[in-house]
């Protein structure tokens, strides 16, 4: 066997564990039916964190790619499986506080998500475009099943069906859209459609098959980070599935798409100089005005659809995908600032988006509701979670000091550097509309009343999981410096073979 | 004499019948052989750019890792869909709208 195999196996280790996680629980499945559900929730949890752990020592690895180029080890890829793995951990500790999945047997839903994990931690580092595919449908298909799993609810499994069908046909178009860039480049590695498009071999009368690839390889990438108009199925498939599934759509699969996204556009078709790199799209491409549009329409179009949702977990998913859209505008803008400011905002965006998230799930459990209007005067019955959606609808509408002005602050900055100020203006003016549908909410719990006033008790699991997403959203101002060193020296890709 | 034009006009027209195919279908299980087509058009572009224009393998390994994945993608449609039959005892789509707005 190769020695370079192997040795690129160690650098492989956060994958293997997740590898082993996901068999593991599958065997912990089939322990004592008294044990069971604890059992398998220890093991997915303890996987998860040790492959955490085994992610850490790569930050500041040397940028190489593992396995004959089919994956890179780079800053950006060591960033997103923290990432993601973290996104992940938090959405398995909010599983089992939720009522929804008390009713079914959780040991195979733990399974999937360590499944869906692998996949969105490969898809991040994929520099390969048949890489990319297995990667993409990995997460797709564990998604499929997770969005189903309530198998006995109608809305759930209307969702599944929904979901599944718009992945199947935005995945095959994209798989068009790549065989027609294999047809024009002879490869499938990322790095060397570069060489090959911007290089001597230019094919001259080829540039419209090469717009069609690209357009459909981005209905692939929207249909993943819920971009509209491939954006269809986001909000009832946010509506029908289980809620901490939910949570972690919104936020992993969402994130891993961008990380893809990012990767695919940056080392497949611009050409880099210098360093730090400038970035240049390709001649016989340019795509930037094509992102920078699907940007726009999607972060003001989700803007206005939300704000007339009467669901909460509808206007969430509004919400999702106006966030999707500003973090396409900072990977639009083709800079390391760009991809910095997309950065930050994936961080602030987990902790603020799954805050509210999991406050949903705790009011869900005690009301069995998620329409606003069972939300009027939450108030008087239970001030903490009232107090603390608050904080983190304050910061999705990104009121400074909170954790979401940052993100929107670095976004738009690096629209300016740019000199793209216009992107900066009609970003800023949709952060004016989000803040109607957000403070709604705000309104509705605070200022109204309802009809019931009995107070209600916060269960111990999900007010620690509270507390663990309020504090960054609250604090994060406060340890800046940390961050802006990690995603300052977190968005350099690996661009070589 | 048939070179890589016709491979390619061919599956154009499947690409296209199926997206015509999930875009008109009612039925679920119509709509997945729709699905099919669009995964096999990609499939008979990849064998013929790797025959005619690549000069390497990678599109036909490329190809058999799509068949394998399509059918581990319809393994799970088919298990969702039986899982929608059993509840509403169709599988007409139009009548998935629980969830609307």
């Amino acid at each position: 066997m190769d020695p370079k195999l192997i040795a690129d196996l160690y650098s492989f280790i956060p994958e293997l564990t997740v590898t082993g996680t996901l068999l593991l629980v599958i065997l912990a499945d089939l322990s004592l039916a008294r044990i069971r559900r604890t059992l398998t929730f220890v093991v997915a949890a303890a996987g998860l964190l040790a492959a955490f752990a085994f992610t850490i020592p790569l930050f500041g690895a040397e940028p190489r790619s593992l396995f004959y180029g089919m994956i890179a080890l780079d800053p950006m890829a060591v960033f997103f499986k923290a990432f993601l793995l973290l996104a992940s951990l938090l959405v398995l500790l909010a599983a089992p506080g939720s009522s929804e999945l008390a009713k079914r047997q959780v040991g195979e839903f733990y399974a999937l998500l360590a499944g869906v994990t692998l996949g969105m931690m490969l898809l991040a580092a994929s520099t390969d475009l048949l890489m990319l595919f297995l990667a993409l449908e990995t997460v797709s298909v564990g998604s499929y099943i997770m969005v189903g799993y309530l198998k006995n609810d109608r809305a759930s499994n209307e969702a599944a069906l929904k979901y599944l069908l718009f992945g199947a046909v935005s995945s095959g178009a994209m798989l068009y859209g790549m065989t027609l860039l294999f047809g024009l480049t002879g490869t499938t590695k990322m790095s060397a459609i570069r060489d090959v498009l911007s290089g001597a071999a230019h094919p001259g009368g080829n540039a419209l098959m090469l717009l069609v690839a690209t357009v459909l390889v981005i209905a692939g990438f929207g249909f993943k980070t819920a971009a509209v108009p491939f954006h269809f199925w986001c909000p009832d498939v946010y509506t029908g599935a289980p809620t901490p599934v939910t949570a972690f759509l919104s936020v992993a699969p969402k994130a891993a798409g961008f990380a893809t996204l990012v990767r695919f556009f940056f080392t497949g078709l611009a050409e880099s100089h210098g360093v730090p790199p400038q970035w240049a799209t390709l001649v016989s491409i340019n795509w930037m005005p094509i992102v920078m549009v699907l940007s726009i329409i999607t972060m003001t179009f989700a803007n206005i659809a939300a704000l007339r949702q009467e669901n909460m977990k509808r206007l969430l998913a509004y919400s999702s995908i106006a966030h999707a859209g500003y973090m396409l505008m900072g990977a639009s803008v083709l800079s390391g600032d760009g991809l910095q400011s997309v950065l930050v905002y994936l961080i602030t965006y987990l902790f603020m988006n799954l805050g509210a998230f999991i406050i949903v799930i705790e009011i869900y459990n005690r009301t069995g509701s998620f329409e606003l209007k069972d939300y009027r005067g939450f108030s008087r019955r239970s001030p903490f979670l009232s107090v603390a959606m608050s904080i983190f609808l304050l910061s999705l509408m990104g009121i400074p000091p909170l954790a979401g002005f940052f993100g929107k602050f670095y976004v738009f900055a690096a629209a300016v550097n740019r000199n793209l100020v216009f992107l900066a203006v009609i970003g800023a003016l949709n952060s004016v509309v989000a803040v109607y549908y957000y403070a709604r909410v705000m309104k509705a719990m605070v200022i109204d009343t309802g009809e019931e006033t009995a107070r209600v008790r916060v269960s111990w699991g999900n007010l620690a999981l509270i507390w663990v997403m309020l504090v960054p959203t609250v604090c994060l101002m406060l340890f800046w410096n940390p961050v802006q060193r990690l995603t300052s020296s977190s968005w350099h890709l690996f661009l070589g073979n | 004499m048939i070179g890589l034009g016709h491979y390619l006009v061919i599956s154009a027209a499947l690409f296209s019948l199926g997206i015509m195919c999930v875009l008109t279908r009612k039925n679920a299980v119509s709509v997945l052989m729709g699905v099919e087509l669009i995964l096999n058009s990609a499939n008979l572009n990849l064998v013929a750019f790797s025959k005619y224009a690549a000069g390497n393998l990678n599109g036909q390994v490329f190809a058999i890792f799509i068949i394998i994945v399509a059918a581990a993608e319809v393994a799970v449609a088919l298990a969702i869909v039986l899982s929608m039959y059993r509840m509403l005892r169709t599988v007409n789509l139009d009548r998935a709208d629980t969830l609307k707005g």
